[in-house]
């Protein structure tokens, strides 16, 4: 059940450049799934933001965002401190739907902003006894956080656009690279990523999370709609229907 | 406190309800309260069929209110009524059906076919979606095209007809006396005022259909003016909308003349801003002086 709640911040800490991660209390932390997002409500802005949910910690009731400053939003939503609260609504979208599927490998692909719904999903992955390898991009190497959370999972490969860390390039240059066996590819990130890793990977089972502006975050507004492949004349709703769809449901612009 | 509030076709138990357009069919926020709470409920326009929409990003913030260029994204007028409007049946609360066209065909055909659902009162006639190329604002700016569009509609339909005004006119009260004049019960004002913003970083508007409609806070001046305006020289009911947050916001609309109130982006940064605003208005109605909603109605007039 969808729900509007004021949550305490339990730390707030940065983690690489421009880049902040949160930890709020919540008792529906545990119902949060990978790939779901949280809408966050802030005093000079009349749109929340949405951010996604990077991980939960079911017995401290505790969930984690991670959030890049793109704009004066999320350079407000920066600025909060430990013991403030959040008016968040959650839990929103939909999820990756890993316990209807039958994996042994998975492929991890996540650029920039895109990569922290990754992380909890390949957490949760590991957690059901499957291998996971990672692929993430960033910008340049003071943009990289959870390489070593990473690590701990499984392979971790990470690629810089500036060749500051890494092999310097795209995610899909790893992928070209390495050519990894695996059932399933999930992956998040910018569109022209997306469209990248999903053409690249054409054939392949996977699920992609998608990110569009958003006015109300829960299905009313029909502000972030996507065509779908089978009919381009019908479309999906990002934040009700999405953020994950499967691989080939939908046409990236 | 006395919240009822009377309009042609509609007795509302209090006088704000969601805004079309910013509360879909009602489903998704039916989780986070009662809709019968609301005093009516203002689908999602309707077209004779399903419309996409336009291209994404649709939506902008701005200083104190957003642009949307949506588009009437809407699956159409029958499916309209054969799987949206039966869920609000269960809650005890008039239902308002926004009716959108391209043509006056299209309008008739939306209103004829809206007169076999049960599950409205009323209808709420928008001329004046900025954001579609054919149809909507042009209706709504143009008085003899919207005298007869409005004629039509109301002689098509079996239900009260409230016509949605457009901002996007230098005479509002010319245009409010050329639907009344074509038989409208009421007047829905205001809709969204045109507007643009750019990406700095991309160098270009950040809304894919370059203009959208604004909304929020930042027309609320424009609207509370529109609407005395209008009151100050006809006498025809009036839903009031356009940047309403609280209900000093509300009352503030009911002031200038309006019998009843809308709320729409508000929705968007509180789900919960309706019956946020229908539990306050009590304690506004008494601070300012009122003993009911009622008795509020058109006393900003001096």
């Amino acid at each position: 059940m969808i729900t509007k709640q004021l949550l305490e911040i339990k730390s707030h800490m940065q983690i690489a450049e421009d880049t902040f991660e949160i930890v709020l209390q919540s008792p529906l932390a545990k119902e949060l799934k990978p790939g779901q997002f949280v809408h966050i409500a802030l005093t000079n802005h009349m749109l929340r933001r949405p951010v996604s949910v990077a991980g939960i910690d079911a017995q401290a009731e505790t969930f984690t965002i991670i959030f890049k400053i793109f704009g004066e939003g999320t350079r407000e939503l920066s600025k909060f401190q430990t013991g403030d609260s959040l008016d968040v609504i959650l839990p929103c979208g939909s999820y990756y739907p890993i316990d209807q599927l039958e994996i042994d490998h998975a492929m991890i692909v996540g650029g920039g902003i895109g990569v922290p719904p990754l992380y909890y999903l390949a957490k949760t992955l590991k957690e059901n006894g499957v291998k996971v390898t990672n692929i993430l991009g960033f910008q340049s190497k003071n943009q990289i956080f959870y390489e070593e959370k990473f690590q701990a999972l499984g392979d971790t490969y990470i690629a810089t656009n500036d060749g500051s860390y890494g092999t310097k390039g795209f995610v899909t240059d790893i992928i070209n690279e390495l050519n990894p066996a695996f059932d399933y590819f999930f992956s998040c990130g910018p569109t022209p990523m997306l469209k990248a890793v999903s053409s690249q990977l054409e054939g392949h089972k996977g699920y992609i999370s998608l990110e569009e502006r958003m006015g109300c975050g829960v299905g009313t507004c029909y502000a972030c709609v996507v065509p779908l492949k089978e009919d381009p004349s019908k479309s999906k709703k990002i934040c009700k229907d999405g953020p994950v769809f499967s691989a080939n449901e939908v046409i990236l612009a | 406190m006395n919240l009822t509030t009377r309009l042609p076709g509609l007795t509302l138990k209090n006088p704000v309800m969601p805004a079309s357009g910013c509360f879909g069919f009602g489903k998704e926020y039916s989780q986070f309260y009662d809709l019968s709470e609301l005093g009516a409920i203002i689908v999602k326009a309707a077209t004779g069929e399903a419309r996409y929409g336009n291209p994404t990003p649709r939506v902008a913030e701005t200083s104190s209110g957003m642009l949307n260029a949506i588009g009437l994204q809407n699956p159409g007028v029958e499916k309209i009524i054969d799987e949206e409007l039966p869920f609000l049946r269960s809650y005890d609360t008039p239902v308002i059906a926004n009716v959108a066209g391209s043509t006056v065909e299209e309008y008739i055909k939306v209103t004829e076919a809206l007169n076999r659902s049960e599950d409205i009162s009323a209808l709420e006639l928008n001329i004046s979606c900025p954001n579609v190329k054919e149809g909507g604002v042009q209706f709504g700016t143009d008085p003899s095209l919207a005298k007869e569009v409005t004629f039509k509609v109301k002689e098509a339909s079996n239900y009260p007809v409230y016509v949605k005004m457009s901002p996007n006119v230098s005479n509002i009260v010319e245009m409010a006396k050329a639907v009344a004049d074509a038989g409208a019960d009421g007047l829905s004002m205001i809709n969204t005022l045109t507007g643009m913003q750019m990406n700095l970083k991309q160098r270009k508007p950040i809304i894919a259909n370059k203009t959208g409609g604004l909304s929020g806070p930042a027309i609320k001046p424009i609207a509370i003016r529109m609407i005395y305006e209008v009151r100050q020289s006809l006498d025809i009911p009036i839903i009031g909308m356009g940047g309403i947050i609280t209900a000093e916001d509300a009352l503030e609309f009911l002031l200038a003349g309006a019998d009843a109130v809308a709320v729409g982006t508000a929705n968007f940064q509180n789900p919960l801003a309706c019956p946020d605003i229908i539990n306050d208005l009590p304690r506004v109605l008494k601070q300012y002086g009122f003993d009911s909603v009622e008795d509020a109605i058109g006393k900003g007039h001096v």
